[in-house]
């Protein structure tokens, strides 16, 4: 690896190994008498080899891409959604009219944000909760809890594929599992996928189920508490409740919020639960804002409107994030505050 | 000495019924969470009959493998070998370009000083935040326009350019190699170039592996993509073909649908078995969701 020669040294790195002190005397040699041509060579190799070509070559794949599929679309999309766009033809501009449309002449987008709302609300912090708590059993000192944590992992590897929404869809059928189990403890069958009252909790359940990576990232987070704030709790007479409540909580805080923020996102743009399992139906009441504007995209072909669609999410999204953050203020503690 | 040995083994009476009540419920709690798999493991051996009259049965009457054959088979002239073709040219594409691409530009992150660095930092990372929603419809116009629908470009193309998980993920471990080896390496009069390849590169192996396991497996069950960019029957991945089992107007082949369904899940719990350490690192060390 000491190939070339000991003079091309980048600015950043020569200061580093001044400072440090260490070996590098040979970086301010000068080379002897060189040719203007290998001068001209080495000013381009220079060049390429320092930190600022170097680090934007290295970039380059995000910087390109992100400018291409993200910001270019973004502009576009920001454009489209003023316009009556129905991909055959030219955009119109409409001005605000799709925004306006959204909010008062079409009853389904008020209804998606309902139930898309309603679904995050119940779902998140059920899904963050369990895996609170089974990653909290699944950390006490007892055998074969990595085998466990590995089944409880398994459905969040697979829950998102196409096979376990078919297979859900049946498990909750007017004649499937979950109904035999029901009439088996003499209990009415509910028709869950045909009663608008059943059918979100259907994915709700299918949710709360993929806990697993939730769970894992706890569990990585309670290991890092150390174990002498619980030895010091024990000597204080804590019981293992109180321990939880002012020790593993409060250490876990933070992961706690970064569980919150992401499972909400997530939760505000499922789709493919929701399309394969339900299409929305019975009645619009598994509607999610994210399969209804896929609807107006992909089957009705109003790109316009549906790009306003869109942007509301982002909104949406953006501001609960941003309500979260907020809240966390009282909530969240990080032991750096604390001045260590 | 056996003996007492022994009394200092033995827990109390208490903390026995503690014990054996914690694995009961996990254990009660796990074959829950387990049991749709299982379900539908079972679904894909039995018949029509038994699945929708004697659904509670796991263990199936006789093992039919009748159901695997007939799904195979398909729709029409298009088998699932077609299928899983397509999925395994997907996912090997989109995972290889994202693994390269994402390592090129987390070593930049990680260790190369130029000047806009935060900035674009910043801009990676509010990727992760945006709703793929804002940009999905542009985007579908643009390969639209461009004659790439009905093609694989849309699905592949966008992974060759990074994605901010995977470059994220290994940030993270490259900042945890130490940074000596790399100054090292620029002062014997390595460019960074070598040192990517020479040194970063082999010493980020396993965060390679994590990334090449999850990519996989995300690319293999995706399906939104596939579905808004393909239409033809036989570009379509696995997701989207066992999909068509319950679209069909006549009543739904569960039998053949949970064997292809079962069969669609067998990568992903090969790598389950075999990188399950992988998966669950690449997830607590990035803290996304996997």
């Amino acid at each position: 690896m000491t190939v070339g020669n000991p003079a091309k040294v980048s600015p950043a790195t020569s200061a580093k190994a001044r400072s440090g002190g260490a070996a590098g005397g040979s970086s301010g040699s000068v080379m002897p008498a060189p040719q203007r041509m290998a001068r001209k060579k080495r000013f381009l190799k220079d060049l390429l080899y320092s930190d600022t070509v170097s680090g934007y070559v290295f970039a380059a794949p995000f910087i390109i891409g992100f400018l291409a599929f993200t910001i270019l679309p973004m502009i576009y999309s920001f454009y489209i959604s003023f316009t009556e766009y129905r991909i055959y033809a030219p955009p119109v501009w409409v001005g605000l009219e799709n925004y306006i449309r959204m909010f008062t002449r079409d009853p389904r987008v008020i209804r998606s944000i309902t139930v898309t709302l309603y679904y995050v609300l119940v779902s998140v912090p059920l899904k963050v909760g369990f895996a609170l708590m089974i990653a909290y059993l699944l950390t006490r000192p007892a055998r074969g809890t990595s085998f466990y944590r590995a089944i409880y992992y398994l459905p969040s590897l697979i829950g998102g594929s196409v096979a376990v929404s078919l297979v859900w869809k049946e498990l909750f059928a007017v004649r499937g599992v979950v109904n035999r189990v029901l009439t088996a403890f003499g209990l009415e069958p509910i028709a869950w996928l045909g009663d608008p009252n059943y059918a979100i909790y259907v994915l709700v359940l299918l949710t709360v189920w993929q806990f697993g990576s939730s769970m894992v990232i706890f569990a990585a987070g309670l290991k890092q508490i150390p174990d002498s704030y619980y030895e010091a709790a024990q000597i204080d007479g804590a019981t293992l409740v109180q321990q939880f409540f002012y020790i593993t909580l409060p250490c876990l805080s933070p992961v706690i919020l970064f569980n919150l923020i992401m499972q909400t996102i997530a939760g505000f743009q499922n789709f493919t639960q929701a399309f394969i399992i339900t299409n929305g139906g019975p009645m619009d009441s598994t509607l999610f804002y994210a399969l209804y504007l896929y609807h107006n995209a992909f089957n009705y072909f109003q790109m316009g409107y549906a790009s306003a669609m869109a942007w509301i999410l982002l909104l949406m999204i953006g501001l609960t994030t941003a309500l979260i953050f907020k809240s966390s203020d009282r909530w969240v503690f990080y032991e750096s505050k604390e001045g260590s | 000495m056996a003996s007492a040995a022994v009394v200092t083994r033995r827990v109390s009476p208490k903390r026995l019924a503690i014990k054996v009540l914690y694995h009961a419920f996990v254990i009660s709690l796990g074959f829950l969470m387990v049991y749709p798999v299982l379900w539908m493991i079972s679904g894909s051996f039995k018949t029509n009959y038994e699945i929708l009259n004697e659904s509670l049965k796991l263990i199936p009457n006789q093992l039919m493998l009748d159901n695997f054959a007939r799904g195979w088979a398909g729709f029409g002239r298009l088998t699932f070998a077609r299928f899983f073709r397509n999925s395994l040219v997907i996912t090997t594409l989109t995972t290889l370009g994202v693994t390269l691409s994402s390592s090129l530009v987390a070593y930049a992150f990680a260790r190369i000083r130029f000047p806009g660095r935060r900035f674009w930092f910043v801009c990676m990372m509010s990727t992760l935040m945006l709703p793929a929603q804002v940009v999905m419809i542009p985007q579908y116009i643009i390969f639209r326009n461009l004659g790439l629908i009905n093609t694989y470009v849309p699905l592949i193309l966008p992974a060759w350019f990074s994605q901010a998980f995977f470059v994220f993920m290994m940030m993270q471990f490259i900042r945890g190699l130490p940074k000596e080896l790399d100054e090292a390496a620029i002062i014997d009069g390595c460019s960074r170039y070598s040192v990517f390849t020479r040194i970063i590169l082999p010493l980020i192996k396993p965060a390679l592996v994590t990334t090449v396991v999850i990519s996989f497996y995300w690319t293999w069950d995706d399906f939104f993509g596939p579905l808004i960019y393909l239409s033809r029957p036989a570009l379509y991945p696995v997701s989207l073909a066992i999909k068509l089992f319950a679209d069909s107007t006549s009543t739904t082949d569960y039998g053949p649908m949970f064997a292809m369904s079962t069969l669609s899940l067998v990568p992903v719990f090969l790598i389950f078995l075999f990188f399950n350490r992988q998966l669950i690192q690449g997830i607590s060390t990035t803290g996304f969701k996997g």
